[in-house]
């Protein structure tokens, strides 16, 4: 209900706004929606949208779980530590824009380039992250697998698993916001679809409307897929924790 | 089947860099069907020689036998039990091949039958040392390690668990290794005790009880701490 109030709070002052500023630099409400039913009906925007989806997810999938993997090795193994560090290191502080454009020179302006810059931006987060969790693994159970001689594979799944999977919906949280936002330069900067292209197209035209059209859309599929997919597995990840007062 | 113990020494190397001696030459054998007590002061390296039996820690000189095939079912002193798993879960998940008969039996020898679908964080501390228990004698173990089972319970529960306990441990042939300081339980629970010294541990004396465990009556029992109080220990 709250939610719905405060939604309603940010179209009235959208469209008051609107009526301030005049409709070029800010078009109101339903001009942006007319723009979005005429570009759904082309079918522009659902190729556009599915396009960056796309990217997203491959680039996600591939930053999660290699970032994982890698966060877990150097959270387990010591020398793995020390020699991924200083890596690390650089790829925290790489701007995301730089890494990029690199990958456009050295790969080309290819899909791959496109979806493999993104996952290095969003990869050392998710390594920093699971590396903490895998931390402060509580030793004690390890130790109760081994003296009951759990296969390897049972204990990771329900010894240590369990134990990452808030570290994991961390990273998943956080890293997806940050592909969000990257998945778009990516796009502008070397892609002919997905809803950056357009934004870009929309920015060399002036096209206030257009830009709104497609971002907002955007935006509203992010927070369907956050609403739907990343906060239910966080509940179900710390199910077990007795609830707060 | 047998546990053949034979250390030599245990060092321990402090954060300041001082070594430490934690366990002194000691050795001891136990046998299938045999019930063996530790009895020491707290703090004189009882873990640390469970850890090194249960092969947790293999840093220490010396030889431990025990049949690699031997299936282990361990109580620690904190249950350790899974969080994110149920009662019936954390069962299961250690002792895979438990039958549904055998641990319904277990639940109800334990009282644990209204629990089964609970977390763990439901229960009190009284309630995870028995789905503790539960878990260990599951495994139908063949080496059974019991670390304290019921320290910081109230006497009555202590009471009543060690009761479940001797009924578990007496339906089966495993050999069993309790560690404990309180004599009660030893003499209620053990076939042979083992006194230790303070740090560095070794056994200072080690005290056959003849009488079989399921005839010892409260007389019985008298008798033996009378026995158990005229020797010349330093740790009791």
């Amino acid at each position: 209900m709250l939610r719905l109030v405060s939604f309603a709070a940010f179209f009235a002052i959208w469209w008051i706004a609107a009526l301030f500023v005049g409709g070029a630099k800010l078009p109101s409400p339903p001009a942006v929606l007319q723009v979005m039913i005429a570009e759904a009906s082309s079918g522009a925007l659902f190729l556009h949208l599915g396009a960056t989806l796309a990217r997203v997810t491959l680039a996600f999938v591939l930053a999660m779980s290699l970032g994982s993997a890698i966060g877990y090795l150097m959270g387990r193994v010591k020398l793995a530590d020390r020699l991924g560090d200083p890596w690390l290191i650089l790829l925290l502080n790489l701007p995301a824009l730089v890494v990029i454009v690199l990958a456009y020179i050295w790969a080309g302006l290819t899909e791959a380039a496109a979806i493999a810059a993104i996952a290095i931006n969003k990869l050392p987060t998710a390594v920093v992250t699971l590396r903490e969790g895998t931390r402060a693994l509580d030793r004690s159970l390890d130790e109760m697998a081994s003296v009951f001689a759990m296969p390897r594979w049972r204990a990771f799944r329900h010894v240590v698993l369990p134990q990452l999977a808030p570290y994991i919906a961390a990273a998943a949280r956080s890293g997806l916001s940050l592909v969000w936002k990257i998945v778009l330069v990516a796009e502008l900067l070397g892609r002919p679809n997905g809803v950056g292209f357009e934004i870009g197209v929309a920015f060399q035209l002036f096209d206030t409307p257009r830009l709104l059209a497609y971002s907002l859309t955007f935006a509203a599929v992010v927070l369907v897929i956050e609403t739907l997919l990343v906060q239910p597995f966080e509940a179900r990840a710390t199910r077990w924790r007795p609830r707060a007062a | 089947m047998r546990l053949e113990v034979d250390i030599t020494g245990k060092t321990f190397r402090s954060a300041a860099g001082e070594t430490h001696a934690v366990l002194a030459p000691l050795r001891f054998a136990l046998q299938s069907g045999e019930v063996g007590v530790l009895i020491g002061p707290s703090g004189c390296g009882k873990s640390t020689m469970l850890r090194i039996i249960l092969g947790l820690d293999r840093d220490f000189e010396g030889r431990v036998a025990r049949p690699p095939e031997a299936r282990i079912g361990m109580v620690f002193q904190e249950p350790r039990l899974l969080p994110w798993r149920s009662v019936e879960d954390n069962v299961r998940l250690a002792a895979p091949a438990v039958s549904d008969a055998k641990l319904a039996e277990l639940f109800r020898i334990l009282e644990l039958e209204a629990h089964r679908s609970h977390f763990p964080g439901e229960l009190s501390l009284g309630l995870a040392r028995r789905v503790a228990l539960a878990r260990a004698f599951a495994v139908e173990p063949d080496l059974l390690v019991l670390d304290e089972p019921l320290a910081s319970l109230d006497d009555a529960l202590a009471g009543r668990l060690r009761e479940e306990i001797a009924t578990l441990v007496a339906n089966r042939s495993a050999m069993t290794l309790l560690v404990t300081h309180s004599l009660e339980d030893a003499i209620r629970l053990g076939d042979r005790l083992f006194f230790l010294s303070p740090r560095p541990a070794r056994i200072v004396q080690e005290v056959p009880i003849a009488i079989p465990r399921a005839r010892r009556g409260e007389s019985e029992l008298r008798r033996i701490r009378a026995e158990l109080a005229a020797l010349p220990l330093e740790s009791k």
